[in-house]
């Protein structure tokens, strides 16, 4: 059973909210989205379990960075009809500020689509959109229908 | 004397189930069962790049750590990782992921790492970080 074709038979293939239902990790990390028209924002609550460093508090390097790995991966999954998910070849992750334990939220560009392989940058922020936390520049090799 | 890294699991670690398996010298091996909750592809049951990727970044940290010639107990930082996916995880097995501090200097420090899940021969995936040093150890203004 493919759950993208399933969501797309459906006619939910645009609702990335279902998307993350099927895939344990990010309901674990608690991620959600919010769309408006085109444009997806990624939204991750705080919650302890995110905790990297518990002096600071901040949240740890790991579930930002796979934040942003899903905030890329949301929005290939909305601009192109890929059949399986896209799969990371490479990420590379700049951490500008601690992730404060309040919710984080996250946009992604596809900045090159490619017959084989997609650029997508991302960034994640917090209280101000202009101030980001993190941000990455990933490759992901697509599966052509 | 060497600083137990175990002592700071923090709790995203312990959520994801990260264990210390060993240190030795500017080396460390962190292990991860495999668990339903870290899955990333429902069709395959394969775990997360998210997992492979807080899992190299601890283990990188601990790297740091578990070197004894550096300023016991210094806070850090990650300042950038790269990381590159060399094939998918085997589902329903453990993750190893093995870490070394190979250079630092009083402000920096370099650590590589290698995630495999028995044979280092056949990775996953590899990192590279920076740590930033001496970082403040509270609040962010």
């Amino acid at each position: 059973m493919k759950f993208l074709q399933e969501l797309r038979d459906q006619g939910r293939g645009q609702d990335m909210q279902a998307v993350l239902k099927y895939i344990p990790y990010a309901q674990f990390l608690g991620i959600e989205v919010d769309r408006k028209g085109s444009e997806i924002t990624t939204i991750m609550p705080f919650k302890e379990s995110l905790v990297g460093n518990v002096n600071l508090p901040a949240i740890h390097g790991g579930a930002i960075g796979a934040m942003l790995e899903i905030t890329s991966v949301i929005q290939l999954l909305f601009d192109t009809s890929c059949e399986r998910l896209p799969k990371t070849v490479d990420i590379s992750i700049d951490y500008l500020r601690s992730g404060r334990p309040q919710a984080t939220y996250g946009r992604a560009i596809v900045t090159r689509q490619g017959r084989r392989v997609a650029n997508v940058r991302a960034e994640i922020w917090q209280e101000e959109k202009g101030k980001p936390i993190a941000a990455s520049h990933g490759h992901f090799l697509m599966t052509p229908i | 004397m060497v600083e137990d890294p175990l002592r700071n699991m923090p709790p995203h670690g312990q959520a994801i189930g990260m264990e210390l398996v060993g240190y030795e010298g500017h080396k460390v091996t962190v292990k991860v069962p495999y668990g339903e909750h870290l899955v990333g592809d429902p069709d395959t049951g394969v775990i997360h790049g998210g997992v492979i990727t807080a899992t190299l970044d601890n283990a990188s940290g601990w790297a740091i750590r578990a070197r004894t010639d550096k300023p016991e107990g210094v806070s850090m930082a990650t300042l950038d990782i790269r990381i590159d996916y060399m094939r998918p995880a085997e589902p329903y097995q453990d993750l190893l992921v093995e870490s070394e501090c190979f250079k630092f200097t009083r402000n920096v420090a370099f650590v590589r790492a290698l995630a495999h899940q028995g044979d280092p021969e056949d990775p996953i995936a590899t990192s590279i970080a920076a740590f930033m040093l001496g970082t403040p150890s509270g609040p962010r203004e």
